[in-house]
């Protein structure tokens, strides 16, 4: 893509009589007198003049927005992945009910369809249902009883809550219009403990998503420093480095991984469970960036601003954080966003053969492991739901970090 | 060439020892034993062992023993080439492991295959009719297909099997051929049932490997020699398949390098979710038991798989494209 075309579209462009630019390009305004033919080549001339211009001005960061909003699709993944993040900071917002409520008596019920219409007005609802054993299978039945209506309504009030555990509150997205009905929406249905699937999905999102974040934020640290080092230093560091980079990847991932999370004590608290699968994911997640952050220090060493700066006296320290990174730092944020559905997917894998996250934590996976029997999933097929928001994340992240990549290097053509 | 592959075939023993000593630190670390867990297990089905029992197993284990001493053991039996007992199933690990690896390598090979029988062709089509309606929807198969983990592509499959058509789809073998020895008879039923594992397992392989393809194909198809080759008049059909295709196949050489290692661990989940008997639900149990030679076995000869697989590549590399030889020697 050719990134000169980009200014086309910029809003700013329609009023070429913008009085900032037109200082900026040195370029007198067309007299109103002119000629039609001569005025229109003249602003032709000096759209182009803009163009120009305003490419040349534009800061690093503006270039590489201005290609990455040119790939919708990559555009709207972005936003799907805000709206993930959102979910991640305030999932109680976005639950029902308290997702460790268990009423077994509430055992495997149908996502509830909604309708929108009431009485001819619009006016949300979801059809109670009534369970009754079957004699003979014991097995509970769940009817749709259309006769009682639980209505619900967006920003209804629920169970209490702290945003971020600090701000009370208990203003929920969707929720029964009546609190008496709170316990009778199960808009994702209920698993085999009764605890509704919508509100356990919100809680699920925050931890895989985090997990994910997180280990890849710590790879990022540990690629930085230890691919740094082997770049910009070279020899014995580099030559140990390398190996080292060699060494883990050619380790076969998932046994080794199985081996790790097995070898975590069953008494650990969830929060060190979930602490110690970010460190095991980032053991060989920094592997790939350290590669990538050592091509690009090796590269850069040799160009002249760095020979500029050095001459100028200043400090290592100096030279790499303020005049190598930031080159490179596009690069990396494309990276670390196609790294961290490949942490989202590994921990949803550990979690759901048993080995990752352990009840009461709630993730994908965890969830997940409700359905790993083909029996029960014939039965409550909407337990595979988990899978569907795994599948969507790691879509979105894939499409936004391709998005990144390509806008990374916007001089490039 | 032969120096090259000579350099990395001494360089296997060093990363196995390597390997061995991380692998042996990893079983070990759980805390508690196989015993303790055994003892556990007894305890909560309402029997017991008494001290001696203990002990005496203690001793023919050698979990009395201090670590280094008894990682020492372990390196003796594998020099030997034994891979010792294992504890739960009181049978050397050599044979439970035996019967399973080759089933494990098979279904490697046959995903493998599958992959690049697919993607080729797809990725040729793709970059030929770019931006047809099919390329998008190659494209959008290709993105589900690197997003969708594949356990869960196996639960899908087993689940829509179950309840639509009422059929089991899990295993490698019917029932009366499970525990049989092997026959040609034995042989075509795993043909019948390997199909779908092979798939699920290199759905995710071959959606990535189209879209390099593709990509590595779409570069040639823009070179002057195309407007050349068109001007001498060859045929359309004849000027992609002589020189652009075989010159996009060449870089696929170097993914094997992770590929392989990929299919061989990557069957590990779906083979748990499917039950298949390769060596992916034995190191699961192992683990989970704490069962530790048995399961430092199966994770060396994963270590094992992995470098084997980067050692064909790199050779295979080094075999398609002279400027690498060259370089190397």
């Amino acid at each position: 893509m050719d990134s000169r075309e980009e200014p086309n579209e910029l809003p700013i462009l329609e009023n070429p009589d913008h009085p900032d630019l037109a200082e900026v390009d040195g370029v007198v305004p067309v007299p109103p007198t002119l000629p039609v033919e001569s005025a229109s080549a003249t602003e032709e001339l000096l759209v182009a003049n803009q163009e120009e211009e305003r490419i040349s001005i534009a800061s690093n960061w503006t270039l590489v927005w201005w290609r990455f909003r040119k790939n919708k699709l990559a555009v709207l993944s972005g936003l799907i992945l805000i709206f993930l993040v959102i979910i991640v900071l305030v999932p109680e917002f976005f639950a029902t009910m308290d997702p460790e409520d268990t009423d077994a008596r509430l055992a495997f019920i149908p996502i509830q369809s909604v309708h929108w219409i009431d009485e001819g007005r619009l006016k949300p609802w979801v059809p109670g249902v009534v369970g009754k054993r079957d004699p003979v299978t014991l097995k509970m039945i769940w009817t749709v009883d259309e006769s009682e209506k639980v209505y619900i309504k967006l920003f209804a009030e629920g169970y209490s809550y702290k945003i971020l555990g600090l701000i009370d509150s208990n203003l929920h997205l969707i929720g029964a219009a009546d609190p008496e009905q709170a316990g009778k929406v199960f808009l994702l249905g209920t698993d085999r403990l009764g605890r509704d699937q919508w509100s356990r999905l919100a809680y699920a999102t925050r931890i895989s998503m985090t997990i994910g974040m997180i280990s890849v934020g710590v790879s990022i640290v540990l690629g930085l420093i230890l691919g740094g080092i082997s770049g910009y230093f070279g020899g014995w560091p580099d030559m140990v480095i390398q190996r080292l980079i060699e060494l883990l990847q050619s380790l076969p991932t998932i046994p080794i991984w199985l081996a790790l999370t097995a070898a975590l004590p069953r008494t650990w608290s969830p929060e060190k469970v979930f602490f110690a699968i970010t460190i095991i994911l980032a053991l060989r997640g920094w592997t790939t960036l350290a590669r990538e952050v050592r091509g690009r220090f090796l590269s850069l060493r040799e160009e002249d601003f760095v020979l500029a700066a050095e001459l100028a006296g200043c400090s290592q320290a100096r030279i790499i954080l303020v005049h190598m990174i930031p080159t490179f730092t596009s690069h990396i944020i494309a990276t670390s966003t196609l790294a961290i559905p490949v942490m989202i997917v590994t921990e949803t894998s550990l979690s759901f053969l048993g080995l990752g996250l352990r009840p009461p934590a709630i993730s994908w996976g965890v969830m997940l492991q409700e359905a790993q029997n083909i029996q029960t999933l014939a039965l409550a097929p909407w337990l595979l739901l988990p899978g569907v928001v795994v599948i969507v994340a790691v879509l979105v992240f894939n499409l936004v970090g391709d998005g990144l990549r390509d806008a990374a290097d916007p001089y490039s053509n | 060439m032969v120096r090259y592959i000579l350099q990395r075939l001494l360089l296997i023993p060093v990363l196995l020892v390597l390997f061995s000593i991380m692998v042996f630190a990893l079983v070990q670390a759980p805390p508690g034993d196989y015993l303790t867990t055994y003892i556990a297990t007894l305890s909560a089905s309402g029997s017991s062992m008494d001290q001696a029992q203990v002990d005496a197993l203690e001793k023919q284990f050698g979990l009395d023993q201090p670590v280094h001493v008894q990682y020492w053991r372990w390196m003796q039996s594998l020099a030997r080439g034994e891979l010792g007992l294992s504890l739960e199933y009181q049978r050397p690990n050599s044979e439970l492991i035996g019967e399973r690896l080759g089933l494990t390598i098979a279904l490697a090979l046959a995903a493998f295959v599958f992959t690049w029988v697919v993607a080729i062709p797809i990725g040729i089509y793709s970059a030929t009719h770019r931006n047809s309606i099919l390329d998008y929807l190659i494209t959008v198969i290709n993105y589900t297909g690197v997003a969708i983990p594949n356990f869960m592509l196996a639960l899908i499959l087993m689940w829509l099997a179950y309840a639509y058509f009422d059929v089991s789809i899990t295993g490698l073998f019917s029932r009366e051929f499970e525990q049989a020895p092997w026959s040609f008879a034995k042989f075509i039923d795993l043909l019948k049932h390997i199909w779908l594992p092979m798939i699920v397992i290199g759905v995710a392989g071959t959606a990535r490997l189209t879209r390099v393809m593709r990509a590595n194909l779409i570069d040639e198809l823009n070179k002057p020699y195309m407007v050349s080759g068109r001007a001498r008049g060859l045929s359309e059909w004849q000027l992609v398949m002589k020189y652009p295709v075989r010159l996009a196949i060449n870089p696929l050489a170097s993914t094997i390098g992770w590929y392989l290692p990929e299919l061989f661990s990557g069957s590990l989940i779906v083979a748990t979710v499917m039950n298949l008997q390769n060596i992916g639900p034995l190191l699961l149990r192992s683990l989970t038991n704490q069962d530790m030679y048995l399961a430092g076995s199966i994770l060396l000869i994963y270590c094992a798989l992995a470098i084997v697989g980067t050692l064909i590549s790199d050779i295979l590399l080094a075999w398609v494209d002279p400027r690498i030889r060259m370089e190397k020697s």
